[in-house]
């Protein structure tokens, strides 16, 4: 079968890695927006905490044998402790200061893990068995999907969608809005209004190492795979802006996607084809697709 | 009130006399140093001090300034190997690139304000990098290798090192003079004024978007000087003055040396590239680790930065 002279079979596969970049853009790119609702800072450290939660699942399962199901519990939990601490420790200091002091700490940090993380590792890239049970594909006619790609998808979707529930419809969530909306006044309700900016801090932390434990498999395991990652992400962020989670997903997916065609049809374009589209959407809509101005 | 009480350590700090100490040191150093790392400090310090004219003064925090370094090395190694130039019409060029760049880069990044501001920039700038790593003309990986040194003005000869030396120090001290006179003069009012306080400058009838981005084409034209003069330096433009990493460097160098202050990036380069050219050998790799150590030192324990410290110390000293 032939679309505009090309195989579905490589349509269909260009399609899939598309949607695989894309779910990992949607995921990285709604916790740097849940993080930058209520801190108001750009998490620079958000690609090498992506890389940690990465890395967490290969040491732990080549130094202890801990297998891939629970390091996608343990390594989210590791690096989001980690995150809580960072919050604690460093963060907390600059929140009354111009946000950009945010940016150029996480971005000091970034630096710092990225470092020590080459040292350790070199940056030749490691590589992650895909899971027994989810190795293998299944043919579907038109193209042959490995299964762990539509996990990947799958797995990625449904923490997205749980995010935007317990954001949109849980209690917590409720806090989490009123805080990114007013602090002072949720303080002032008796909220624990700190707390919970740790709390966010840490859980946006542990979203970006569950991609990366998601990401351990289908992508070498590299000191480096998250910085190549995060500045994509930024553009993804300028596009969707960051007033909704609902646009952060649907930017993201949609824009690997496109990545994905690109690859397709004018392949030299696909690594600049989202930087295009952050221009062409500066011009037009310069508060991006889902932003308030 | 402090005319009154100057004693002879203070005249010292007057500005005009400092300058023309720092000048006579600049002249003197390459008897006492290796030339081609005081090149490197001055192409640096000439980078950082733009920069900072953008993030000390207008408050604008760019992300993306390797892509004017990087491709203002490149049009120039290209113009002296592949065409023939003369230095300073290599230099011209870049300058004219990076400004022609900035201008493009500006026009889209002033949409947006603070953070998206710098993420923008970040973005357009690994745009640049991609293009850079793709496209045949730059080398690709290997970089532009062997670009002649050329003859001034078709007559010195450049691969002279203390020829070479001198040329760089003029292209310095024209850069830093004009960065002096910008921010001296009404409109580098005009852009504190905006960092302060941008509602309250637009009420007051300032075209906003207009000083901006002046301010971004006249800070990446220089950065395009200092690209294009590092270039002849070490008669090499690579994939690594494009990189996010070199946007990194420029925050940290005028982060360290002071934010806002005059001699303050100047002195954060100089910083930087001795411990990069100390630590290269002995250290490798945490070379990384180093560079965001300091960086979020400054950030959480020293905000002022070096020459911002020495200036309030200073200021306090002349209250006592």
């Amino acid at each position: 079968m032939e679309i505009f002279g090309i195989s579905t079979a490589l349509l269909g596969s260009q399609l899939l890695i598309g949607l695989i970049n894309g779910s990992f853009y949607a995921i990285l790119s709604l916790g740097l927006a849940i993080i930058f609702g209520l801190l108001n800072i750009i998490n620079f450290a958000h690609g090498a905490q992506y890389m940690m939660g990465a890395f967490v699942a290969w040491l732990a399962l080549t130094k202890f044998g801990i297998n891939y199901w629970v390091s996608l519990i343990l390594a989210p939990v590791v690096v989001g402790a980690l995150g809580v601490v960072l919050e604690r420790t460093m963060l907390r200091k600059l929140y009354k200061l111009d946000h950009l002091y945010g940016l150029l700490l996480t971005f000091g940090i970034a630096l710092i893990i990225e470092g020590i993380f080459r040292d350790q590792f070199g940056s030749s890239g490691e590589s992650y068995p895909v899971p027994e049970l989810l190795s293998g594909g299944v043919n579907l006619g038109f193209m042959y999907l490995p299964i762990y790609r539509g996990w990947i998808v799958v797995a990625a979707l449904s923490v997205c969608f749980g995010s935007w529930f317990m954001i949109e419809k849980t209690k917590l969530g409720a806090y989490l809005r009123a805080g990114t909306e007013n602090p002072q006044i949720v303080q002032a309700l008796g909220i624990n209004v700190p707390l919970l900016i740790t709390f966010t801090y840490g859980y946006g932390v542990a979203f970006a190492a569950f991609a990366g434990v998601l990401a351990a498999p289908v992508f070498q395991v590299n000191p480096l795979m998250g910085s190549h990652l995060i500045i994509v992400v930024f553009a993804v962020v300028v596009i969707g802006g960051m007033g909704s989670i609902m646009g952060a997903i649907v930017t993201g997916l949609g824009l690997g996607l496109i990545e994905g065609l690109t690859k397709v049809f004018y392949p030299e374009a696909s690594s600049v084809v989202v930087f295009v589209i952050m221009v062409v959407v500066l011009l037009v809509r310069p508060a991006g697709l889902f932003g308030k101005t | 009130m402090s005319s009154t009480s100057n004693n002879s350590s203070s005249a010292l700090l007057k500005p005009s006399v400092l300058y023309a100490v720092l000048f006579v040191v600049g002249l003197i150093a390459p008897f006492t140093l290796y030339p081609t790392f005081l090149m490197k400090i001055l192409c640096f310090a000439l980078f950082a001090s733009a920069f900072n004219l953008l993030l000390g003064f207008a408050g604008l925090l760019s992300f993306g300034h390797a892509a004017f370094l990087g491709t203002a090395a490149y049009v120039c190694g290209l113009m002296m190997r592949d065409v023939g130039v003369t230095p300073e019409v290599g230099i011209l060029a870049g300058t004219a690139v990076g400004a022609a760049l900035g201008w493009v880069f500006g026009i889209l990044a002033i949409r947006r304000t603070g953070i998206y501001f710098a993420m923008i920039t970040l973005a357009l700038a690994q745009m640049v990098y991609f293009l850079a790593l793709q496209v045949k003309i730059t080398g690709g990986e290997d970089g532009l290798q062997g670009v002649p040194r050329g003859h001034l003005f078709g007559i010195v000869d450049m691969s002279d090192n203390m020829a070479m030396y001198y040329m760089v120090y003029a292209v310095f001290c024209i850069g830093f003079f004009i960065i002096y006179r910008a921010i001296h003069s009404p409109f580098g009012q005009i852009l504190k004024a905006i960092r302060e306080n941008e509602p309250r400058a637009i009420s007051l009838g300032y075209d906003v978007d207009k000083f901006k981005l002046l301010a971004f084409v006249i800070s990446a034209a220089l950065t395009g000087t200092a690209g294009a003069t590092k270039t002849l330096v070490f008669q090499l433009a690579s994939l690594s003055d494009v990189h996010w990493h070199m946007s990194g460097e420029v925050v940290l160098m005028t982060l360290l040396g002071g934010l806002g202050t005059i001699l303050g990036p100047a002195v954060g380069g100089g910083t930087i590239v001795t411990i990069q050219n100390q630590l290269a050998d002995s250290v490798g790799s945490w070379v990384t680790v180093i560079m965001g150590g300091i960086f979020v030192a400054c950030v959480l324990l020293f905000r002022r930065g070096i020459v911002g410290e020495i200036q309030a110390l200073i200021r306090r000293a002349g209250i006592n």
